[in-house]
């Protein structure tokens, strides 16, 4: 799959870069979807041997791959939600020399990031690349609420209905973009939505 | 006028503590309270050693909170320049000197779950006011301090004494060493190291902690680096149109000043980059000795530190 290249934006915005393995004491890869495929292409039987990856499939269909490359520990979750008590778990328990990737969407890769922060790894030790889909996890200024997903610019806040705007400004701490209302000024006066890079 | 802000201060107390170590107490000649500081400050002393002007950088060690006076200790050194020379024979109660606002290049990072210190000899004096910062409010810290022998070990009683769990002193002839390798890997995340001493210690534990994988925003380090004897050298002063001489115990930085040229510095050691100046041209070689450029500029030619680096050749040109 073809690697998205996100248009230059505000300081605001999150840069991904790319994986590369790293020497270190051992290794926790965070993925979903697409982000199986950056694992694959880093992975190597020696990285392997001190690495747990912790996969969110979200319909694709790599996780048999992932499983192929034999990692100290695997963990397939069925969602971000339902996989973070286990990351908390792994990041708890973790010692310096720790080494971390972070692979597949911009949702993914924040929320992880949030908790390794918390961990108190600092961010630029934090390794990521972007695969997969380009939706966004954004949070309505209004009502505070995250709408998960979101392809479409403007789209409707799944908290309290109103029509956002999405921005690029990013907030680390919630780990997502700001939607802001699009017709504040203009009630009823929303553009046709149409996708977020087009 | 270059350097930190300045403060008239008095020589009130100097204490012998053991043969190569004096610590000095200073006052405020007015009266009042000195600054606040942050816990690995350093303070720029100046000295008038038979008209030579003298102005070594030392690490505060008393309590940041305590306003009523500084700390620092000197390690004598004799085959040293002198400053440390001047400080233990010239140096008496009451004696009027000249510091310098401290300035902190050697900073916690207060954001660490635990501080981990690593001290060699003297380097011991900055992580003496860390630990006083962070026992206020109750931080997690641990100290590993390596001492020639107990009878040259500075401040170890007290340390000890205080602190009996969280410090841990090996000694030199003893054949103590730190288990670098063992400490760093039990090391919980958000640990962050700090070391201080001599620079084989120091790049020993930035190699070691690098090697297993530790963030470069988690190790921080603070070398005592004093500008080093070579061979004199001519440079050309383009802004000040001069030219002068680098006599061979002296510094580029410290002949700039004797000629009267206002250049600026803050750390005198390499390390806070104050000083970085741009070359327009030269013929011959560098000796750079900062920490502060990069390998790539150093070997740019377009750059030097004048507090600790010198230069072989023929021509050099500055934009000074
Ligand atoms: S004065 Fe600090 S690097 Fe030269």
């Amino acid at each position: 799959m073809a690697k998205f290249e996100f248009p230059p934006s505000i300081l605001s915005r999150p840069v991904w870069g790319r994986l590369e393995a790293r020497s270190g004491k051992s290794h926790l890869m965070i993925a979903d979807a697409e982000g199986a495929e950056a694992i694959l292409d880093i992975a190597t039987p020696e990285l392997m041997e001190n690495t747990h990856i912790i996969y969110i499939p979200k319909g694709a269909n790599h996780a048999d791959k992932l499983r192929a490359l034999a990692p100290a520990q695997f963990y397939e979750g069925p969602s971000y939600d339902a996989s973070v008590q286990r990351i908390r778990r792994v990041l708890s328990g973790a010692h310096m020399g720790l080494q971390v990737y972070l692979t597949g969407t911009e949702s993914l890769m924040g929320q992880a990031m949030r908790e390794t922060s918390t961990a108190g790894i600092p961010h630029s030790a934090v390794q990521t690349e972007h695969r997969g889909s380009v939706a966004r996890r954004m949070q309505c200024v209004h009502c505070k609420g995250i709408t998960e997903d979101v392809e479409l610019d403007p789209f409707v806040c799944s908290h309290c209905g109103l029509n956002l705007f999405v921005r690029d400004h990013y907030s680390r701490r919630h780990a997502a973009y700001q939607g802001v209302c699009v017709d504040a000024e203009d009630h009823g006066n929303i553009p046709e939505p149409k996708g977020i890079y087009e | 006028m270059s350097g930190a802000e300045k403060i008239k201060v008095k020589v009130t107390e100097i204490t012998p503590i053991n043969e190569l170590v004096t610590r000095f107490r200073f006052t405020q000649i007015n009266g009042e309270l000195l600054p606040t500081f942050s816990g690995g400050a350093h303070t720029v002393v100046e000295m008038d050693d038979g008209g030579i002007t003298r102005l070594n950088p030392y690490s505060l060690m008393s309590d940041p909170y305590d306003q009523s006076s500084y700390t620092i200790s000197v390690r004598r050194d004799d085959e040293g320049r002198g400053g440390s020379l001047f400080m233990h024979n010239n140096v008496t109660v009451g004696d009027e000197m000249t510091i310098s606002y401290p300035v902190n290049l050697f900073s916690l990072d207060l954001r660490a779950d635990k501080h981990l210190f690593i001290a060699g000899g003297i380097g011991i004096t900055p992580f003496l006011a860390q630990i006083k910062q962070l026992e206020r409010f109750n931080g997690n810290w641990e100290l590993h301090y390596a001492c020639r022998s107990e009878a040259l070990g500075s401040y170890v009683n007290v340390l000890t004494d205080r602190h009996p769990n969280e410090t841990h002193i090996y000694y030199d002839d003893q054949s103590q060493a730190i288990n670098l390798v063992n400490l760093l890997d039990g090391q919980p995340l958000g640990t962050h190291v700090y070391v201080c001493g001599p620079k084989g210690m120091i790049n020993w534990v930035r190699k070691t902690a690098e090697d297993a994988g530790w963030p470069r925003d988690n190790i921080h380090y603070e070398e005592f680096l004093a500008p080093q004897p070579g061979k004199p050298f001519e440079v050309k002063l383009a802004t000040s149109n001069k030219v002068i001489q680098v006599g061979e115990h002296e510094s580029l930085l410290e002949a700039m000043e004797r000629e009267g040229v206002d250049a600026p510095y803050l750390c005198r050691g390499g390390a806070c980059g104050q000083c970085e100046t741009h070359v327009i041209g030269y013929d011959g070689q560098f000796i750079h000795r900062d920490h502060w450029l990069d390998d790539d500029e150093h070997a740019s030619g377009e750059k030097i530190m004048p507090c600790v680096s010198r230069f072989e050749g023929k021509t050099l040109v500055l934009d000074r």
